[in-house]
């Protein structure tokens, strides 16, 4: 009759941010410590070196430090926009397709308005049309939910879809050279609407600009008006409405949002990263944002760290698979390790197992 | 009696959650043939303690005996093995199946539905349940619903029975029936705990009353060798009056004016039909009536929340002017100049943000004003810390998300706030509802100084006996429309009770 159960689980109380931040290093050291148990069973290479690796691919040369540091930028803004509506509870998981319809926007002021305009006021249209663009993209799905209540999981989602066949479209409409379905490096001789490089680093205008946006978030999150109402409706409708909240309104005003910043991320892609446009171009960033967001608990500056964490697994990941021949999937296996070892110490910060007692007398 | 083995004894049972004790060092015992009450304040840890019965919670410390033989309950499956079975506050049934349906559901064998129909109806004359075990749930009433839950137990054999507040939702006729039930399963031998705030209903219900207070057991005693006074006292750990002030009002005048008010809710159903009265300034109107009669539509049509079909609410100022409120959203209303509180019975749902600390959550009123772009964090830290001194509030710090207080704390904070606004109608759902006596006479005694102020208070209750002790006019409510409108000071219980079930009723207005 006595069969304690082995263990039990019982919620914690608070826990102290120090507490939760042990937790959550000693869930990073495990989960390097079984990647490295698994790189040397399955493949015999000394892991040490594998992340040796990792860290040089990432950081081992100037070059290749600006690169991660790009697509740091490019995650974070994509991340930066998703985050509103995540806060309101409104599960915008069509980061992918507003970044690109803010791409296909730039690039598309970039050819059809070159021989018109001016390379600034180029600049003005591209800035403008891709926020615009995003916006729209993002305010679609906003409507319908405000309106009519569809779910926006699927509407952002199936929006995507239609962003890449859109891009896909007027990759042929607009090929260069003629029959290869591909626009080169658009304006390469003009430069005619590329993003002014500043100190001259390419990818350094990005990077303040994004910086600047994670600032603006933080503040417009945590100590606007706005941002307070997007948190009241994002805990509970009811509460929004019962204080006067407009809660369509909101919904709309933060997809708008929503939707322009991946716009903006749009445009630092095509304006000032790569100068073409192809339906990779967001590369899976609109979806691993939606993790970076959540990771970071919605919190713009804990997303720096989150968005830096998830770049640096991609390119490392991608970097071992060459150096060692291996294949990519290898390094798919490792960023899982990782990420379950992180996103499962989440449960250790919420709750405490209780072991079987040694002695049973009260 | 005493030298018999109980049913249950708990020893030296301690439950922890984080930081907080729920439980230290419980022992008791819960014997047959006997109904225990067990009392105790909010988050005295009566409920944690059932639960650990019932196999929701795991104790961290401590034995349970069941018979005099140790036992350990993993689940809620090895609770039910034991004869244990519990009702909670809010029943878990499928809506879309029939009584019979919801009984033998979850169970192992063969499905035969007529032999456990059969079963359920002797069950049923056995003890005098009213069930018929082929209607629908959703087709039933809040207390035929509850019905269906002790039967269900029962089916599964249960001889151990616990009711967390059983009579929160019923009216008083109601809550008879269930004890006339409850004294027969007794009378059969079973044992029964009872979990509740209501002190009548202690006395006439129950053998012996157990007192847990801030987790610790105080002590047990017949009921029948004590009085309502001295167990509050027990519960409280010192002494407190139990009467409710009823101040005469002072110069009472039109405030709020409700004409011919007719509601629809989203599936079409009539809610509110014809309704029509006037509250005045300085007076407490008391709304009684059947959970959904209305109350809520009433109030959060008044609040500017519920589309309405057909009437008229106008807001009546003190030099006479008249104001329309109806078709109003709450900040139009708050753009008016109308200073309206509104209590909701959906604390968390509704009236707070339960993930939001108290600082936040007093901001929910007042964040629109200013003109400037960001949030004005002063002044709701100052209200909280106001609210947190003033209304006695237990919080670890004003930066605890509401959702960690207990419920008598998360309703001081709520009152605290809409009070603050100096309000010239306030209105409360349910406002005392799961709150102990302690917090209860905190919230009477905040109503009745704003009925000093000059304040129209409408306060929807469902203890009877406090609202003819507490409200100067009572309004009952049957099915959507006014059963009658009564003065509180000469009014009974049994009035308002045959009112609430059926139209009419004397006016003594």
């Amino acid at each position: 009759m006595n069969k304690e159960p082995l263990f039990h689980i019982s919620k914690r109380g608070a826990v102290p941010w120090y507490a939760a931040w042990a937790i959550r290093g000693c869930a990073v050291l495990l989960a390097l410590i079984v990647c490295a148990l698994i790189t040397t069973l399955v493949t015999g290479e000394n892991p040490i070196s594998v992340y040796v690796t990792i860290f040089n691919g990432t950081f081992g040369s100037p070059r290749r430090m600006w690169v991660t540091f790009q697509n740091v930028a490019i995650l974070l803004c994509i991340s930066l926009a998703v985050t509103p509506a995540f806060r309101m509870r409104f599960w915008n998981i069509g980061g992918e397709g507003q970044t690109l319809i803010g791409c296909l926007a730039s690039a598309a002021c970039m050819i059809l308005l070159r021989d018109a305009l001016p390379g600034w006021a180029i600049i003005c249209c591209m800035i403008v049309s891709s926020i615009v663009a995003g916006a729209i993209w993002g305010g679609i799905p906003a409507f319908f939910k405000a309106r009519w209540g569809t779910n926006e999981t699927l509407f952002t989602l199936m929006m995507n879809y239609i962003a890449t066949q859109l891009v896909a479209f007027f990759c042929v409409v607009w090929e260069s050279p003629k029959g290869s379905g591909q626009i080169g490096i658009i304006n390469q001789k003009t430069e005619l609407g590329w993003l002014p490089v500043i100190g001259g680093q390419r990818y350094l205008l990005n990077i303040l600009v994004v910086a600047v946006l994670t600032v603006v978030m933080y503040i417009y999150l945590n100590y606007s008006k706005h941002g307070y109402e997007i948190s009241v409706v994002g805990e509970s409708e009811r509460t929004a409405r019962y204080v006067g909240i407009k809660v369509d309104r909101v919904i709309m005003r933060t997809m708008l949002l929503s939707g322009g910043i991946c716009g903006i991320a749009g445009l630092l892609l095509v304006g000032s990263t790569d100068h073409t446009l192809t339906t990779t171009l967001a590369g899976g960033n609109g979806f691993t944002a939606v993790m970076v967001s959540w990771l970071a608990k919605f919190n713009p500056i804990w997303m720096i760290l989150t968005s830096f964490l998830l770049a640096f697994l991609s390119k490392g990941a991608g970097e071992i698979s060459k150096a060692f021949a291996l294949n990519q999937s290898f390094s798919d296996i490792l960023t899982g390790v990782i990420l379950f070892f992180i996103i499962g110490s989440e449960f250790f910060i919420n709750y405490r197992i209780h072991f079987r007692h040694g002695k049973k007398e009260g | 009696m005493e030298n018999r083995v109980p049913a249950v004894e708990l020893r030296h049972i301690t439950k922890r959650f984080g930081p907080v004790v729920a439980n230290r060092d419980v022992s008791m015992a819960i014997r047959r043939g006997e109904i225990l009450a067990l009392l105790g304040e909010n988050g005295s840890g009566k409920t944690t303690l059932m639960n650990m019965l019932s196999g929701i919670y795991y104790p961290d410390e401590g034995q349970i005996l069941i018979d005099g033989k140790e036992v350990v309950i993993r689940a809620p499956k090895d609770a039910f093995e034991l004869g244990i079975g519990m009702i909670h506050q809010h029943f878990k049934l499928v809506d879309v199946l029939s009584a019979a349906e919801n009984i033998v559901l979850g169970m192992k064998g063969k499905l035969d539905l007529n032999g456990a129909i059969e079963r359920i109806n002797a069950i049923c004359q056995q003890y005098g349940f009213e069930v018929d075990p082929r209607q629908k749930i959703y087709d039933m009433s809040v207390s035929q619903k509850q019905t269906v839950e002790i039967v269900k137990v029962l089916y599964r054999g249960a001889d151990i029975l616990i009711l967390d507040e059983p009579t929160a939702v019923l009216t008083p006729q109601e809550a008879d029936k269930l004890f006339n039930v409850l004294r027969n399963m007794r009378d059969d031998g079973k044992a029964i705990v009872i979990i509740t705030h209501k002190m009548h209903e202690v006395e006439s219900l129950s053998d012996r009353v157990a007192v847990l207070r801030a987790g610790e057991y105080i002590g047990d005693m017949l009921t029948a060798e004590t009085n309502a006074q001295e167990m509050t006292n027990m519960m409280v750990g010192h002494s407190v009056t139990l009467n409710i002030n009823r101040p005469e009002p002072v110069d009472p005048r039109p405030r709020l004016e409700v004409r011919d008010l007719t509601v629809r809710n989203e599936d079409g159903i009539l809610k509110l039909d014809g309704v029509s009265f006037t509250a005045n300034a300085g007076e407490i109107l008391g709304i009684a009536g059947i959970s959904g009669s209305g109350q809520k539509e009433l109030l959060e049509a008044i609040a500017g929340l519920q589309p309405t079909e057909r009437g008229d609410i106008e807001y009546i100022e003190n030099d006479g002017a008249r104001e329309r409120l109806i078709g109003k959203d709450p900040l139009k209303i708050q753009e008016m100049g109308v200073v309206l509180s509104f209590v909701p019975e959906d604390r968390l749902g509704m009236g707070l943000v339960g993930n939001m600390d108290l600082n936040d959550n007093m901001m929910l009123r007042s964040f629109r004003k200013g003109r400037s772009l960001f949030t004005d964090r002063k002044t709701p830290h100052q209200v909280a810390e106001h609210v947190v001194h003033d209304l006695d509030v237990a919080t670890p710090s004003l930066s605890t998300p509401v959702r960690r207080l207990s419920g008598g704390n998360v309703q001081k904070v709520l009152v605290g706030r809409e009070i603050t606004q100096a309000p010239s109608v306030l209105m409360t759902a349910y406002a005392v509802r799961g709150l102990d006596i302690n917090s209860s006479y905190v919230i009477y005694d905040l109503i009745n100084r704003q009925k000093a102020a000059g304040v129209a208070v409408i306060y929807v209750g469902e203890d009877l006996d406090v609202l003819v002790e507490l409200a100067d006019r009572i309004l009952v409510l049957c099915g959507g429309k006014v059963s009658g409108i009564v003065d509180g000071r000469k009014t009974n219980k049994r009035e308002l009770g045959l009112m609430m079930t059926r139209i009419g009723g004397m006016r003594h207005e």
